[in-house]
């Protein structure tokens, strides 16, 4: 059967099971966007394409499936070059299609012209920029085989308009070995010595920890997390990246660790004689300054990337495996540490004298965002999907918002990158409508990407966004506050201007705001009570509160500074 | 107990370097996909090789001379690992390795100096690939040494052009390579 490239393209999505492609049109992707009307793909239309490419991490994180983004030359490349830089960070599988100017044009400085493959080189997995369109289906079926296998990651496929145009005669790569990718293999076995070894150093531990990273979830390996660490009672730490990997409410659960990790998961790291490192790559944030890291601790580290063993901390066992594998293979061995009871003591005082905690708000306001988030939280359905941007609120949501499941908690880790927020929650309600999706966000986040709100309320993705709105870039404002002796500097943003309400109301949102405790409870209901078009409320929060506990850039973790109410405790 | 041999000003060689031979697949921008991983990781590369590999094709071989105080081996194998095209990677130990490079000078010659450059020339084993009347080009094919040795001999005389390849290296007969990771 003769078609075209651009229907080979729609046809070889559907080939890979795609429902939803997020995406905004243009003259180089134009013939794609012909065969999309004739497609059961849904097709959502976004307002700017970083908008697109966000939409689709937020699908993958709450779903575990690839997100879809596809956009034009040029301009529409490079805006989607932030979202494909976070996906690349945190390890979400996306598949990215871009528009090329026609391959007589390629290298003439075209209308909409730049070279998409070159830019992203270092912040995909791998692109290509395919030259026929015979070989569209082997580029799609490699890009969404490379993108979800081994470490997953972004791939973005480089689609010339002369090679949509032209014909091909249809095709599908029937397997992995059709793919023609001698250089990638993924698949890391596990050696029968190094787990030999990893069961005598658990053995051997009197103060192991779990700490438990992103690459839980990508293997989907929570079950085994949580049978290997009930039967052994090791504690457990989650990353950023990986809360939900582990439920809050379960006892050997601390919570997270790093710079505004709970005082008993960042001081069980540092005293810990064993960490058992699964999924995790010993980031910045989590170990402060590298030579005061867990500095008694001897290391197994579990990472299907090979690449991430001794980046940063060499370590004695290396098991290059998917979470899952590793961890049912350590709990087939039945490798166990010694008995815990003592490390569990210390850890308990270490929970009493320091829990995360907020002083309580005056009844005229203004709110504590902590307690925004545990109100949301207590008034929302189990199994919420909660959202965030950058910065002080993600923090707060990460620490005060229980997870309990996996794909619950949809944010922006290595790559930090502000106005994630209300793109992802929108993905996440796509991949999971059936879920109640709260994005979490600050004012300054919101600003970057609140034009997104116009495509849910278009499309019919009834998202509910907290702006937690202190009127300040409240992250920087902290550290001017506590680094640079309260000089402020280009942090201001105004909490009236926008009037966010209105705002919201102009996207065809319902716009909500609560100044005091009591407007606080009754807004949530009501937005809770809404299920047809987005909410948007506007909480006005203490404009001085502060991110606690908290360990300075380039600190060590022992000296973490606990909430102001808890400093002097034993 | 006896220091480090010192290798430094005597040969142009870096003093630790790791030899790397790299199958890529033959595709447009791998050489750089290889190079920019380099960049961005901060590793320094002193010299690089590539060309077509033995099926001709579909893969290619770079040989990459890297600077190990600014490359954890295992670092590199790992990154260069995860770049898809790459294919298979070897690391050949200087000691164990048959080096080559080659060498093309093209030399301003006059009366004066040509019988000193011809014995420079016939000392170093190279051969003189083309003269005119005013010039004379000599090519050298030998160890990273003796090509360095030739060019501090050259330099003496104004006005020299000098190019060099780039090492190319195989693993000495009877030496296993080493290759620390496959898996990624």
């Amino acid at each position: 059967m003769e078609i075209t490239g651009a229907q080979a393209l729609i046809k070889s999505l559907e080939r890979e099971g795609v429902e939803v492609v997020f995406g905004l049109p243009g003259g180089a992707i134009l013939p794609v966007y012909d065969p999309i009307l004739d497609s059961p793909i849904r097709h959502i239309l976004v307002r700017h394409e970083q908008g697109a490419g966000h939409m689709a991490e937020g699908y993958a994180l709450a779903t575990g499936r690839p997100g879809v983004a596809m956009v034009t030359s040029g301009p529409g490349a490079t805006n989607i070059v932030t979202p494909i830089a976070n996906a690349h960070m945190d390890s979400t599988p996306l598949v990215v299609v871009t528009g090329q100017v026609a391959r007589a044009a390629i290298g003439t400085d075209a209308f909409q012209e730049c070279d998409i493959t070159g830019i992203t080189m270092g912040i995909t997995k791998h692109n290509f920029l395919v030259s026929s369109a015979s070989e569209i289906p082997r580029a799609i079926a490699a890009a969404f085989h490379i993108a979800t296998t081994g470490r997953p990651g972004p791939v973005l496929v480089d689609l010339p308009k002369d090679v949509a145009q032209s014909t091909m005669e249809w095709w599908y790569p029937a397997g992995v070995e059709e793919l023609d990718l001698p250089g990638y293999r993924p698949l890391a076995g596990l050696d029968e010595a190094e787990l030999e070894r990893a069961a005598a150093l658990l053995a051997a531990s009197e103060r192991p920890v779990l700490y438990v990273g992103g690459g839980v979830l990508k293997a989907r390996a929570h079950e085994q997390l949580r049978a290997f660490a009930e039967r052994t009672r090791i504690p457990v730490v989650t990353t950023l990246m990986a809360r939900g990997a582990f439920p809050d409410s379960h006892e050997l659960a601390l919570g997270m660790p790093g710079m505004h990790g709970t005082y008993a998961a960042v001081t069980a790291l540092q005293r810990a004689d064993l960490l058992l490192a699964v999924g995790t790559r010993f980031d910045d944030r989590v170990t402060g300054r590298v030579s005061a890291f867990a500095p008694s601790a001897k290391v197994i580290h579990v990472d299907i990337d090979a690449a991430e063993i001794n980046k940063i901390r060499r370590v004695e066992v290396a098991l290059r495996a998917d979470a899952a594998g590793a961890l049912g293979a350590l709990e087939e061995m039945g490798a166990t540490p010694a008995n815990l009871d003592v490390w569990w003591k210390e850890i308990r005082t270490w929970q009493e004298s320091y829990p995360l905690t907020y002083d309580p708000p005056a009844e005229a306001g203004p709110l504590r965002p902590q307690q925004v988030i545990e109100t949301i939280q207590a008034a929302s359905p189990e199994g919420t999907v909660v959202a965030a941007g950058v910065g002080q609120h993600q923090m707060w949501a990460s620490q005060f918002w229980r997870f309990e499941e996996p794909g619950t908690w949809v944010n922006s880790g290595g790559a930090g990158t502000m106005g994630f927020g209300v793109p992802a929650a929108i993905g996440a309600k796509v991949g999971r409508p059936e879920r109640t999706v709260w994005c979490i966000d600050g004012d300054g986040c919101f600003q970057m990407t609140a034009q997104e709100l116009t495509t849910a309320r278009a499309e019919g993705i009834p998202i509910k966004v907290a702006i937690l709105n202190n009127a300040y870039l409240g992250m920087v404002r902290q550290w001017q506050e506590m680094f640079y002796e309260e000089r402020y500097s280009e942090v201001y943003l105004n909490a009236d201007l926008p009037d966010y309400v209105k705002w919201a109301e102009a996207m065809g949102c319902v716009g909500l705001r609560a100044r005091t405790p009591a407007e606080m409870r009754a807004v949530v209901e009501e937005a809770n009570a809404i299920n047809d078009v987005p909410v948007v409320v506007d909480f006005r929060t203490d404009t001085s509160e502060k991110v606690f506990p908290m360990v300075a850039a380039g600190a060590s973790n022992d000296d973490i500074m606990v909430h102001p109410s808890q400093r002097g405790r034993a | 107990m006896s220091p480090e041999p010192f290798l430094g000003d005597a040969q142009h060689s870096p003093v630790r370097h790791h030899i790397l031979s790299v199958l890529v697949e033959n595709k447009a921008g791998v050489l750089a996909r290889v190079a920019g991983l380099f960049a961005r990781r901060g590793f320094n590369i002193y010299s690089l090789a590539v060309a077509p590999a033995e099926s001709h094709e579909r893969f290619s071989r770079i040989t990459i001379v890297v600077d190990a105080e600014t490359a954890p081996l295992e670092q590199v194998f790992g990154q260069l690992h995860k770049l898809v095209n790459v294919v298979e990677i070897s690391d050949i130990a200087p000691d164990d390795a048959v080096e080559r490079e080659l060498l093309l000078a093209t030399i301003p010659t006059d009366v004066e100096n040509r019988t000193s450059l011809l014995d420079v020339i016939g000392a170093a084993n190279a051969s003189i690939v083309d003269v005119d009347a005013h010039h004379v080009t000599v090519m050298l094919a030998a160890t990273p040494a003796g090509c360095d040795a030739l060019e501090r001999a050259l330099e003496v005389h104004p006005g020299v052009e000098l190019h060099r390849t780039g090492r190319v290296a195989v693993p000495r007969l009877g030496v296993p390579t080493h290759e620390p990771m496959r898996s990624r």
